[in-house]
């Protein structure tokens, strides 16, 4: 799960970590209570969505007077923003972020991720912040500073000092520094995050340390005991698709080809879109229908992926696993009942009484194409939609 | 021979009474795996199934001399669970669960590394030497003896591979799934090297996915150290960045862990790759002359 940046920026400041004074607004009307809680007479105006690339798409903005602060609040409030992140329709903005601005002597990037291969909480630091941290990587890996966290004693200061001397932090710098990193791996672990960034991390004039923007995923296999954290979701950026085929524990993902796939197993339904790709179609999703392939649970998988106006035919791929496919085929005949189908469907069963499952599709009437193995499976889709 | 379990390995359900937990224990003793008890807190001394329940591991280690669990119990229970085994002093856990938070992994990992604890999962199908053993949620019937080691991420996807070996009459040797979350506890390269030092096992297919650098990795540990000829299909080639992929550790991440990389280190490192899924019996065959 994401947060927003205004709610990545409240939780650092629960852990201390320093952050620019910022109120956020839903209203146009609130503008005038929020900058009155403000220093200064520059503001910055920062849309919240779950997307990066907000600056170049105009969803961050300085402004230095209250009437086009209240405007520029009202322009963006209910607007959808388009960023090299999003699709086409953009991402809608109901929040937004009014921020004191800062001077910026330097930019820095503080990442924390869970490192797959060394099995551990690294902390990132680098000199280059404010632009791609990918791009840093993988040109200049030297400049990417790296400390782990060990499980069994967490973080220790002298992983602070190390990355703030790498920094050529200097003076009250350090200790500043050193006690932020101590803050981010604490939270890290607290709250099951899997990804903080903060880009950039800026040192004013002044020589203080700031985090200017701020980013954070959830584990979401742990959210259940982040109760805070779960009230933070907000369903308005995500996929309203994918959102309803969760709560059928049905996993969704949209994508742009015309070939809806229905498929039990992550593995399995990544396969099946590689092969339709292979065939010379595209497919319009991905989804796993899981173990339980019921009849409520097909008829709903039918009906989000022709809910998706691109998709001119189904591929449905079941490994029976322990499930018998005939009783599959029976889930899909009445799904099939169910749901007007007016697109051409594939089956493919595998697995236990494979053949009774055909044989029940074949006799059911109904526009059900079936297949035997694989890649007649998905030759057979293909050349279904291409007639179309 | 096999890896890692045979017809003598004697076999502990954690979370026995529970519906899972009863389903796929049932199965296993159909498929004549030596079930020898089972542990749900609070019900010990009961009888399920046949078979012994205790309250704690170390009872049930004690009692039946166990060196095997599988686990069956909730995501939230899954760490208390897995630590539990390793202090009774099992060699090998099993957990099937969907689900477990990655930070509990990486803890559980931890203590499991400094025993030499071997734990597959979580969120897999399990561990099967065909005609032998089946710990886990496979189905028995599609495997057969033989001399494949199949180690995957995938479940279904596993069952596929198993599938098109037994058709072709190769047969496996064990076929492992190391499940599709970001911090496994064995990985690729822990099965490779087993497979690498057991008799039967003759070929190896490996089922990767999007995600993470576990098969570059393996790419890099095969170049050196395997000899038995692997043939590798990675899922996902079709997965846009930065979509989760149903499993936790399937997700293309600022531009790393795409398919087209794992395709290229695995085949730098000589490994037979096939594109299609449909393919992975044949890609056995075509480099085994088979």
């Amino acid at each position: 799960m994401n947060l927003h940046e205004y709610q990545a920026k409240k939780l650092f400041a629960d852990y201390g970590l320093p952050v620019p004074n910022n109120r956020v607004v839903q209203s146009p009307a609130d503008v005038s209570a929020a900058i009155s809680a403000l220093e200064g007479d520059r503001w910055v105006v920062k849309a919240q969505v779950h997307a990066g690339g907000r600056g170049k798409a105009g969803g961050v903005r300085l402004v230095d007077d209250i009437g086009t602060l209240t405007h520029t609040v009202a322009e963006m409030l209910g607007s959808r923003l388009v960023t090299i992140q999003t699709s086409a329709e953009g991402q809608p903005v109901n929040h937004i972020l009014i921020e004191e601005t800062c001077s910026i002597a330097r930019e820095l990037y503080i990442g924390a991720v869970i490192d797959r291969s060394t099995r551990r909480v690294v902390l990132m630091a680098s000199t280059e912040g404010g632009v791609e941290i990918e791009k840093v990587a993988e040109e200049t890996p030297e400049k990417i500073l790296k400390t782990s966290i060990n499980p069994l004693t967490g973080l220790q200061p002298f992983q602070g000092r190390q990355l703030a001397f790498g920094l050529g932090l200097e003076g009250d710098q350090i200790k500043q520094f050193s006690k932020m990193l101590a803050g981010l791996a604490k939270m890290f672990i607290e709250k099951d995050l899997s990804l903080v960034e903060i880009n950039p991390l800026v040192v004013t004039n002044s020589g203080d340390l700031i985090c200017l923007d701020g980013k954070i995923n959830v584990d979401d296999n742990a959210l259940y005991r982040q109760p805070d954290l779960l009230a933070m979701r907000d369903v308005a950026q995500e996929d309203e698709r994918e959102n309803r085929a969760k709560e059928w524990d049905l996993n969704y993902i949209s994508l742009d080809g015309d070939i809806g796939c229905m498929v039990n197993g992550a593995g399995l339904a990544m396969a099946t879109m590689d092969l339709i790709k292979l065939c010379g179609g595209e497919p319009a999703n991905f989804l796993d229908v899981g173990g339980g392939a019921t009849k409520e649970r097909v008829a709903e998988a039918f009906k989000i992926i022709l809910s998706d106006k691109n998709v001119k035919g189904i591929l449905v791929n079941i490994f029976g696993g322990i499930v018998r496919c005939d009783l599959i085929a029976e889930g899909i005949i009445g799904a099939a009942k169910e749901v007007h189908l007016n697109v051409p469907v594939v089956v493919r069963l595998e697995g236990n009484n494979a053949e009774k499952g055909a044989q029940l599709l074949n006799e059911s009437n109904l526009n059900l194409i079936t297949a035997t193995g694989l890649t007649d499976a998905a030759e057979k889709i293909v050349s279904e939609v291409k007639a179309v | 021979m096999s890896v890692l379990i045979n017809k003598h390995t004697r076999v502990i359900c954690q979370g026995f009474t529970g519906k899972q937990g009863t389903f796929h224990s049932e199965q296993a003793i159909a498929y004549g795996t030596k079930m020898v008890g089972g542990v749900t807190p609070g019900k010990g001394g009961q009888t399920h199934l046949n078979l012994p329940v205790f309250n704690t591991m170390h009872e049930a280690v004690d009692e039946t001399g166990a060196t095997a669990s599988v686990i069956y119990v909730p995501a939230p229970f899954c760490k208390d669970s897995m630590l539990e085994a390793i202090d009774a002093g099992i060699d090998l856990i099993v957990c099937i669960t969907e689900g477990v938070p990655t930070l509990d992994m990486l803890e559980v990992k931890m203590v499991a590394d400094s025993v030499g604890a071997v734990i597959i999962g979580p969120n897999c199908p399990g561990i099967i030497t065909p005609g032998e053993c089946k710990i886990g949620i496979m189905p028995g019937s599609i495997h057969l003896p033989g001399k494949v080691g199949v180690v995957s991420r995938s479940g279904t996807l596993t069952y596929e591979a198993v599938k098109q070996t037994t058709d072709l009459g190769f047969g496996q040797s064990t076929c492992i799934g190391i499940g599709g979350d970001p911090i496994p506890g064995m990985s690729f390269i822990d099965a490779l090297r087993l497979f690498e030092h057991d008799k039967q096992t003759e070929a190896i297919l490996m089922v990767g996915e999007i995600g993470g650098s576990a098969e570059e990795e393996a790419a890099e540990f095969i170049q050196l150290e395997i000899t038995k000829p692997v043939t590798a299909f990675i899922a996902g080639g079709t997965a846009p960045k930065g979509k989760r992929m149903g499993h936790a550790g399937a997700i293309i991440a600022g531009g790393k862990g795409t398919a087209e990389e794992k395709f290229t280190a695995l085949k730098e490192a000589g490994v037979h790759i096939v594109r299609s899924p449909a393919e992975l019996g044949q890609g056995v065959k075509e480099v085994t002359g088979w």
